[in-house]
């Protein structure tokens, strides 16, 4: 790894598109100055949507209404799997229904801090704006928010904010939401606007004279590879928390589009924010194959202790108070079991690595529910968390109204994602990247019930207004035709690649590797990183990578569906993002968020940023296998928000 | 503590070859796993002799996504009420078992592969109609039509469902009525959902008659559910497609009356 020994070459060339203006107009002002397609236009343009969650879902549904050409292709049998499916807790939208205070400009300025003073100003005055509307459109669908007893929509609290802004529906939030936006995707399915094709993995994107205009998929039923061609192609992918192995992600939650894009000219933007979430059933066995989030809604009313003795074998209800450290309480007394999700998680890691960690393996702290259910009753707790006290349940064996939880923090979101403008465009022309496939929103840390948000603003909003600037240039114009050189090009590489992971036959399962690698990834850039520690992560991944390619075994043919082929594509390209993650996170010399070096830290142990050299979007661009990849920075200005050291005390 | 299971397994190659059980020794398994990941160290041992993996859907291993699901022992998802073969742990089982893992029995669920089934047919009863036409940025403010509490939670008692396919699995008739129910009574219980009431539960119906068994009321599905869905919502479904032949009928009659104009 020559690459990591030296400083990256650097250029400061990206243009980010924020439209000049007060913060409040520019969205506005944007949307009038962009160009239109007439609605008897848009049937004559095609769009290509990868992946059904929120934004992928709320985007083709959204697009086909307007009367455009879309397809969409999802991996899962149904486009109602996507893993939004599974966020629980909520989505955060600048109502003031409570009149406590909220406003856009509040939950603006709760973002940025919370991202750290890392995510771009405009985008996220604009998600705040659009916040509201997303209530809005969710509840005509029919999404079954929870409401009072007047029949208003009720809000709950949520980490990092002193507001009451999030609306849920149960601990289903995710699901419902999800199921809204697939219902009006079904709907234009059923209309002729949207064709949909489930069990189909996008694994090439088609690059024409530095324009993207289509993609290759194989059919991971008969193992067919085909090209589809259009006028934009928006990747929905998601986000790259199973580089990990173990995280909260759905098993089949791959970084492959992006990564495929990113091999093909776009930039790979901050991969080094990852997100740790503080509330996740430890681990608990060597066959684990995923760890489950418990809603961090769950800080409202449950309090977070270990036992102030390391020793301590009482079981925790014999614990007395004196004998407790509810240490987040201690530490930041002014939001308490609400910091946010980074702040929570570390806590929990020096906890645990000082050695006063809880459970049998010692590997977790307890989140009691004790004190609010004497005070609310059983009830209001049941009816408040009962589906998530039942999982924990399920999952740990243990009854949570009458034994602590015990909670670690898992791998659960990554902030970092292709590099987009202000209209979501990648730098490649044509390429649009949404939700948390992208990097815009949350800069190094995402607020709980912001995901939900930025998802649903950027599909069901923001991209149908941008991309229409976009297209509107192309009128006339025919999508290429796939008898393209491009287009035969890259199906022959996708079928070079599915006959070499079929070639190998060497000794250990695709499983086997992801394992290493998590394994790995975890240890030396995970929750907290080093230098030493990144290159030597950097090294270990680059051999694995190699080992990978001579020794994997995978079973099986192409034209069936094979399992084995489709997990060791995506296992492969986790390889080659897992030491570009070390690359950023080893040149970000400062902790900001969710990435915490251990050389960069305040006398307590808090992040210490350094906005003079590191106030800048890391976008990486690939410039061939083994090669150095290029940093381009994107400059962060703050205008309105007061750049300041994050304190929760 | 960890246990000794044998599992049978059905092995299928493809939609049309003919299929058969497989028997794998699972030895000194940890009784904190789940069934899919007892599934994974099966397979682990599989590859491991050069032998192809058993092919299974799942995705979030949290009981919501609705991807997995097999029969265990005859019943879908297992023994334990409420709860979806990812989050069943092997703390239910007993040293010494014999299991037998089938995929879902169901017509209108074609077998792919092993314990993967084409569930399409779920989708295509909500194309039909499991919607509320609400064309993005037409909507007023959220709080403009108040919802009585109690209609909003049996709303979402009855959008809870996960389309994993276990209530179809179960009915001896291969019947979608719970799951259609489900939908039908989550939009029809709702002030937003009322204009297209009657029709969507028309269209839901016929749609789901075109691939399912009929309802004899064995109510297998109820007890199936890993969402514990009720079967009321059959109910409800019964009584508003009744309801539908009259309601429904004046869009019907202008309709005709239009075509013959024309």
């Amino acid at each position: 790894m020559t690459a990591l020994d030296t400083a990256p070459a650097t250029t400061t060339d990206l243009d980010s598109h924020v439209p000049p203006g007060p913060i409040a107009e520019k969205w506005d002002v944007h949307r009038f100055e962009t160009r239109l397609v007439a609605p008897q236009n848009r049937r004559r343009f095609e769009v290509i949507v990868i992946g059904t969650g929120l934004a992928g879902g709320s985007a083709a549904a959204t697009l086909g209404e307007m009367g455009f050409n879309v397809k969409v292709f999802c991996f899962q049998d149904s486009p109602r799997r996507a893993h939004s499916i599974a966020a629980q807790g909520g989505i955060n939208a600048a109502k003031n229904y409570k009149n406590d205070g909220d406003s856009v400009y509040r939950l603006f300025y709760d973002t940025v801090k919370g991202g750290d003073y890392r995510s771009r100003e405009a985008n996220v005055y604009r998600l705040a704006q659009i916040s509201t509307e997303i209530i809005d459109q969710c509840t005509a669908q029919g999404v079954p928010f929870a409401r009072d007893y007047g029949g208003l929509l009720d809000n709950r609290s949520f980490g990092g904010a002193q507001v009451a802004r999030t609306f849920y529906a149960r601990g289903q939030t995710g699901q419902q939401l999800l199921l809204g936006a697939y219902q009006a995707l079904m709907r234009q399915v059923e209309l002729g606007s949207v064709a949909l094709y489930a069990r189909h993995e996008m694994l090439e994107l088609v690059v024409k004279d530095g324009r993207a205009v289509g993609v290759v998929v194989r059919d991971l039923v008969t193992g067919a590879v085909t090209s589809h061609s259009a006028h934009a192609v928006v990747l929905a992918s998601g986000g790259y928390g199973n580089v990990f192995f173990l995280s909260t992600n759905a098993k089949g939650s791959n970084v492959t589009a992006s990564w495929r894009a990113h091999r093909k000219g776009a930039y790979f933007a901050n991969p080094c924010y990852t997100q740790i979430h503080p509330t996740c059933i430890p681990v608990s066995g060597e066959h684990q194959s995923k760890l489950t989030l418990m809603s961090e809604s769950l800080r409202n009313d449950g309090r977070i202790w270990v036992p102030t003795n390391r020793d301590d074998r009482r079981s925790p209800n014999d614990i007395p108070p004196e004998d407790r450290d509810y240490y987040l309480e201690r530490r930041y007394p002014a939001f308490a079991n609400l910091v946010p999700r980074d702040v929570a998680s570390r806590a929990a890691k020096r906890m645990v690595d000082d050695g006063f960690g809880v459970g049998e393996l010692k590997n977790g702290v307890y989140l009691d529910f004790k004190e609010a259910i004497s005070r609310l009753g059983r009830g209001v707790i049941e009816q408040r968390y009962g589906n998530l006290f039942d999982m924990y349940r399920d999952i740990a064996g243990e009854d949570p109204y009458r034994v602590p939880m015990r909670i670690y923090p898992a791998v659960h979101y990554t902030m970092g994602g292709l590099w987009v403008d202000y209209n979501l465009m990648s730098n490649l022309p044509g390429l649009f990247v949404i939700g948390e496939a992208n990097f815009s929103d949350h800069g190094a840390n995402r607020l709980g019930a912001s995901a939900l948000m930025q998802g649903l603003a950027d599909g069901y909003f923001v991209l149908p207004a941008t991309i229409a600037g976009y297209l509107a240039g192309q009128l006339g114009q025919p999508p290429t035709p796939t008898s393209a050189p491009e287009f035969k090009d890259a199906e022959d590489s996708v079928r070079e690649r599915v006959n070499s992971l079929l070639g190998v036959r060497g000794s250990h399962s695709v499983d086997w590797f992801h394992r290493q690698l998590g394994k790995t990834l975890w240890e030396k850039c995970g929750m907290a990183r080093n230098a030493d520690g990144l290159k030597e992560a950097a090294r270990e991944v680059g051999d694995l990578r190699q080992r990978f390619w001579q020794d994997v075994r995978v079973l099986g043919e192409n034209e069936t569906l094979n399992q084995s082929l489709e997990k060791a594509g995506r296992v492969a390209d986790f390889l080659e993002l897992a030491e570009l993650l070390c690359q950023d996170a080893l040149h970000r010399e400062e902790s900001c968020g969710g990435h915490f070096r251990e050389e960069y830290q305040t006398p307590d142990g808090e992040a210490l940023r350094d906005d003079e050299r590191f106030a800048y979007v890391a976008a990486w661009e690939f410039k061939g296998d083994g090669a150095a990849e290029r940093l381009h920075q994107e400059p962060l200005d703050f205008e309105y928000v007061h750049l300041a050291q994050r304190s929760y005390k | 503590m960890t246990l000794n299971l044998t599992l049978k397994v059905w092995r299928q190659d493809g939609p049309r070859d003919a299929g058969r059980f497989e028997t794998y020794e699972a030895n000194a398994v940890s009784e904190d796993i789940s069934f899919l990941e007892l599934l994974d160290v099966v397979n682990e041992d599989l590859v491991a002799q050069n032998r192809e993996p058993i092919a299974f859907d799942h995705d979030c291993r949290e009981g919501i996504c609705g991807m997995c699901g097999v029969m265990i022992n005859g019943q879908p998802h297992g023994p334990l009420r409420g709860t979806t073969t990812c989050q069943l742990h092997l703390r239910h089982f007993k040293d010494g078992d014999t299991v037998v893992v089938e995929p879902w029995r169901a017509a209108a669920f074609p077998i792919i592969r092993d314990l993967v089934v084409n569930r399409t047919a779920f989708d295509r009863i909500v194309m039909a109609g499991g919607y509320v036409t609400a064309p993005t940025g037409a909507a007023q403010d959220a709080n403009n039509i108040p919802v009585p509490k109690a209609n909003a939670d049996l709303a979402m008692d009855a959008a809870a469902c996960i389309g994993c396919g276990a209530c179809v699995a179960a009915c001896p008739n291969g019947a979608a009525q719970l799951f259609t129910s489900a939908k039908v009574a989550h939009l029809g219980l709702l002030p937003q959902g009322q204009p297209e009431r009657w029709s969507r539960v028309n269209a839901m119906v016929q749609r789901m008659e075109e691939h399912f068994g009929s309802c004899t009321n064995h109510r297998e599905c109820e007890a199936a559910c890993p969402k514990e869905i009720s079967i009321d919502f059959i109910a409800r479904l019964n009584r508003d497609y009744l309801k539908a032949q009259f309601k429904d009928r004046r869009q019907l009659l202008r309709a005709t009356d239009v075509a013959s104009e024309e």
